[in-house]
C-alpha cells in the first residue's frame, strides 16, 4: 500500500459499508435481544390470602391436601395453575402449611399415611411430617406458607409461583 | 496473525476463490437501477429474519392469532418494531422486486444468454406476491379476513377449475381455521423454500453470465 494520507476509494467504500452495516445490525440486533427475552421479565407476582376453610376440616396430626386453582395471564393467554397445600394441624390451633411442590425438581409430593412420610414420585425424594428431608435428592426441606387462623378459619399467604 | 489464520482457513475452505468469484467479478459501467437485485436480496433476508422472530410469539389459530399479535404490539419489548419492519418490508419488497423486473425488461437484460435468469425471476416475482397474499391473512383481523375472502373468490372465477381452486386455497368452502393454518404454512415454509432455491439459481446465473450492459444507441 502506498504511504499516503489520502484514503483510496476502495478503502473508503469498505469502511462506509462496514459502518452502515454495523449501524443497521445494532438497530435491529439490540432490540431483537430485548424482544426475545421480554416475557421472562413480565411475570407479575400475585399475592393473596387463600382461605382453606374451617379448622374442623383438618384432622389433627394428619397432613391433609387442600387444592386450589389460580389463573395468571401469560402473554395473550390466561393459564389456570393448580396448587396443592398440605395442612397439618398440630396440638390445639397450631397449623402448618406445606407446599406439595418437591424442592428437587418441582414434581408433586404425596402423603403416604402408612409410612408417615411424603413421597415424591419422580426421583424418590422423601420428607417427614415436619417437611424435613429423610432421603433422596431434595436440597432443602419442603416450602412452607405463612398461616393465619381467624374465627376458626385457616388462610395462607400465597405469593405466586 | 490475521494473515496466518486466513491462509490456514483458505487452504481448507477456498474462501478467497469464492470471494473473488462472487464479489470481485467484472461488471460493465452501470447505474443505480442495477442495485435493485441486491436490494431485493437484502429485503428478503430482512423479511426472513424478522419473520422468524415473529414466529416466537405468533400463533396461527383463530382463537389466538389476533391476541398474539396484540401481545407482540403492546406486550413484548420492541415487538412493534419487529412487526413494523416485517409489515413495511413486505410492501417495499413487492415494490423493489417489481421495479427490478421493469429495469430488466426496459434494458433488454432478459435476452440471450440470460433467458433462464428471467424465468427464475418470474418465479421469484410470483412467489413474492404469494408471500404478500398469504401473509395478509395472518393478523386475522377484519381487513385480513375480508381481503382473503375476496382474494380466494377471485381465484374462484377461473373458468371450469375456479370452484376447485377456491376450495383448495381455503381448505374447504369457508374461510376457517384450516385456511389460516395452511396460509401460515405456505407463508413460512413452502414459499420461503421456493424463493430461497430460486434465488440460488438466479444468483448462480448472474455470477456465471455477468450482468448486461446498458443498451447504447449504436446497437
Amino acid at each position: 500500500m502506498p504511504k499516503s494520507h489520502e484514503v483510496n476509494r476502495r478503502d473508503f467504500v469498505m469502511v462506509v459499508t462496514a459502518l452502515i452495516g454495523s449501524v443497521i445490525g445494532a438497530v435491529i440486533g439490540l432490540p431483537a435481544i430485548g424482544y426475545l427475552i421480554a416475557p421472562a421479565f413480565q411475570a407479575k407476582k400475585s399475592e393473596a390470602w387463600i382461605p382453606l376453610g374451617p379448622l374442623a376440616n383438618y384432622p389433627e396430626g394428619v397432613p391433609t391436601l387442600f387444592s386450589f386453582v389460580r389463573s395468571k395471564v401469560n402473554g395473550w393467554d390466561k393459564t389456570a395453575n393448580s396448587y396443592g397445600i398440605y395442612v397439618i394441624r398440630g396440638p390445639g390451633d397450631q397449623v402448618k402449611a406445606f407446599s406439595n411442590i418437591c424442592t428437587h425438581l418441582i414434581c408433586r409430593v404425596t402423603w403416604k399415611d402408612e409410612d408417615k412420610e411424603f413421597h415424591c414420585p419422580c426421583h424418590s425424594g422423601v420428607f417427614n411430617v415436619d417437611g424435613q428431608v429423610v432421603s433422596g435428592p431434595p436440597p432443602r426441606p419442603m416450602d412452607t406458607y405463612q398461616v393465619k387462623v381467624e374465627n376458626g378459619n385457616i388462610s395462607i399467604f400465597f405469593q405466586g409461583a | 496473525m490475521y494473515e496466518k489464520i486466513s491462509t490456514w482457513l483458505d487452504e481448507r475452505l477456498g474462501l478467497r476463490t469464492i470471494y473473488s468469484t462472487v464479489l470481485d467479478r467484472k461488471v460493465p459501467k452501470v447505474n443505480w437501477w442495477f442495485t435493485l437485485g441486491s436490494a431485493s436480496l437484502f429485503l428478503f433476508v430482512m423479511q426472513a429474519v424478522t419473520g422468524i422472530m415473529l414466529t416466537i410469539y405468533y400463533v396461527p389459530s383463530p382463537d389466538h392469532a389476533y391476541d398474539s399479535i396484540q401481545y407482540i404490539m403492546n406486550g413484548v419489548t420492541f415487538g412493534w418494531l419487529i412487526r413494523g419492519i416485517h409489515h413495511w418490508g413486505a410492501t417495499l419488497m413487492v415494490l423493489v422486486v417489481f421495479i427490478h423486473m421493469l429495469r430488466t425488461f426496459f434494458f433488454g437484460s432478459y435476452k440471450f444468454p440470460r433467458e433462464l435468469t428471467w424465468l427464475t425471476g418470474v418465479v421469484l416475482l410470483l412467489a413474492t406476491l404469494g408471500m404478500g397474499f398469504t401473509g395478509y391473512l395472518l393478523p386475522w383481523n377484519q381487513k385480513a379476513y375480508w381481503a382473503t375472502t375476496v382474494g380466494t373468490s377471485i381465484a374462484g372465477t377461473v373458468p371450469f377449475l375456479g370452484g376447485f381452486i377456491g376450495k383448495v386455497l381455503r381448505g374447504g368452502s369457508d374461510l376457517s381455521a384450516v385456511t389460516l393454518a395452511r396460509f401460515f404454512s405456505v407463508h413460512i415454509w413452502w414459499l420461503p423454500v421456493v424463493i430461497g432455491g430460486a434465488i440460488g439459481v438466479h444468483l448462480y446465473m448472474v455470477i456465471r453470465l455477468g450482468i448486461s450492459n446498458i443498451p447504447s444507441e449504436e446497437e
